[in-house]
């Protein structure tokens, strides 16, 4: 399929799927509303919607919030993930005393922790990156653990014989095979940190997108709620690509799936 | 710099490079019992000279090249290494792997360079030296390429420059060119040759193919079937240097010992092969 035909293709979709909302929110069938504006809001009243926060300027201020709430969760999450990572992955005793508690900690749903954070932390941005990086920290310890402990024996057998010691070892093998591992979680690691600052907002905050539909919601605003959820979901693709763009710069040494075995 | 060498040290070429005595490898399984791999190995391995062991497959020839390497320690026995006891890792040794070992996060000069760089060679110069020793190993225009962007005998040239590059004085060789097709596998045995004939490093070589132990070694040592392998054989290949793989195999003193050891082989390739279809 063609470039072209598959983005015409790729619109289509969208095009029709606004038509039928849009149809069936402001055309009854048979007398009745299929979807009642009230609990569907229509496009139009959404996009309304969109364009005035973008006029006015007020969405600026809660993307921003977002943005850093996340950014911030994912630095300290990752670099907490990555110590540790390696931590547990050089120190087998260690990992294996702390192993039932790290299990049970990524059992919890983090959800619950949010009360407990707005407690602690207030409600400002600190509790919302707190609930980020529990969820950030998992993914990137679980990975560079895994990264440290599948080095290939025969890649590290050959280190040793070329003459490194201990610290080479650790720059030229774990890390790299660490790093790789670690930017293979990237799209799920940062899309966590951005949920944990929505969910975070949402439960109770004074500024960034969960806040707004939060906001929206508790003044039956469904036009003001789906607005919410675009902004978020076209904030969270825009993110998707930059996280994207610096993996292929990264990675480069990596075989493109597809050239060989999966 | 080799004339120097020689010149202030010329006790050293009266040491075998390696000596392995009496040396036995176990292994713990996982049952708490002990599997004896290989008993009773004695085996000298002169300075300059090219030594392949051939043996049935499971035999632990492999095992045996790990134990010269220092990375396993044998449950009885010692290795010397020019004379001195391996306590560690071998230093003298540059080994070559079975299996893919570049590092597939370095591009292919990247991967020639590190053994000097982390030697405390300036990074300009090792980058230097290792581009000069791909273009030996043929692979000149292909410093920029990553591992995985290359053919499995391309990968081994690099190998294969990764380790010389460091001039071991001994070369540990675990079926490097196994997983290789016919032809390059021919290609790549004369520009080992070649490469060793430049400098005549010890070379221990294991391999199954008997053929290319023949064509390639000073002397080709047996191992019998596992467990407990022992060392049952030890041939001179009498044939004159420099050789060419391909053509060397039309040679009648070729057929000739290679009829020869083969009579000793095949019972022992048949055990091996029992061994392991039963387990």
């Amino acid at each position: 399929m063609s470039r072209l035909k598959l983005t015409l293709l790729q619109i289509l979709v969208a095009v029709v799927s606004l038509g039928i909302w849009h149809m069936f929110t402001t055309y009854p069938v048979f007398g009745k509303m299929l979807l009642p504006p009230f609990f569907f809001s229509n496009p139009l009243d959404v996009a309304q919607q969109i364009v005035k926060w973008f006029a006015t300027g007020v969405i600026w201020k809660h993307l921003y919030v977002t943005l850093m709430e996340a950014m911030l969760a994912f630095a300290i999450g990752s670099v907490g993930g990555v110590l540790v990572g390696f931590w547990f992955a050089r120190q087998p005793r260690t990992a294996a005393v702390f192993d039932p508690y790290v299990k049970m900690a990524n059992a919890l749903p983090r959800v619950v922790l949010a009360p407990i954070f707005t407690l602690w932390f207030g409600l400002g941005i600190w509790s919302k990156v707190a609930l980020g990086i529990t969820l950030v920290f998992f993914i990137v310890f679980f990975n560079v653990y895994q990264g440290v402990k599948e080095v290939s024996p025969t890649v590290l057998a050959n280190a040793r014989m070329l003459g490194m010691n201990e610290r080479q070892l650790m720059r030229h093998v774990y890390w790299p095979s660490a790093l790789s591992w670690m930017f293979s979680s990237l799209h799920t690691s940062v899309g966590f940190a951005v949920v944990g600052a929505v969910v975070g907002e949402y439960l109770g905050s004074a500024a960034g997108l969960g806040y707004l539909i939060q906001q929206a919601e508790g003044v039956f605003d469904v036009a003001g709620v789906f607005a919410g959820m675009f902004v978020l979901a076209a904030f969270v693709i825009a993110i998707d690509i930059v996280v994207t763009s610096i993996e292929k710069r990264l990675l480069v040494w990596r075989p493109v799936v597809g050239d060989a075995r999966p | 710099m080799a004339e120097t060498a020689a010149a202030s040290a010329p006790a050293i070429t009266t040491e075998a490079a390696i000596a392995l005595n009496g040396v036995d490898v176990a292994f713990r399984l996982a049952d708490g019992g002990v599997y004896r791999a290989v008993a009773n190995a004695t085996l000298n391995v002169a300075d300059g000279e090219f030594v392949s062991i051939v043996g049935p497959t499971g035999c632990g020839k492999s095992t045996l090249l790990n134990i010269a390497a220092g990375l396993l320690a044998p449950a009885a026995g010692h290795v010397d290494i020019f004379g001195a006891t391996l306590a560690s890792l071998n230093r003298q040794a540059g080994y070559l792997f079975q299996a893919d070992a570049l590092f597939p996060w370095k591009t292919a000069l990247e991967n020639v360079a590190i053994g000097l760089e982390t030697a405390g060679t300036p990074q300009a110069e090792a980058r230097a030296r290792a581009a000069d020793w791909l273009s030996r190993v043929g692979l000149g225009s292909f410093g920029d390429r990553y591992p995985h962007m290359l053919s499995g005998g391309q990968r081994k040239r690099i190998g294969l420059a990764q380790v010389l590059i460091r001039d071991p004085k001994i070369l540990l060789m675990d079926e490097p060119f196994g997983p290789l097709d016919a032809q390059t596998r021919q290609i790549m045995g004369n520009l080992l040759l070649d490469l060793w004939n430049a400098d005549r490093k010890a070379v221990l070589f294991v391999t199954h193919d008997l053929e290319e132990a023949i064509a390639l070694s000073d002397r080709v040592v047996i191992m019998s079937a596992g467990p407990a392998a022992r060392i049952i054989g030890d041939w001179r290949v009498k044939l004159s240097r420099p050789r060419d793989i391909a053509e060397i195999k039309l040679d009648p003193a070729f057929h000739e010992l290679h009829r020869e050891i083969w009579q000793m082989l095949k019972s022992e390739v048949i055990k091996g092969y029992a061994q392991t279809e039963g387990r």
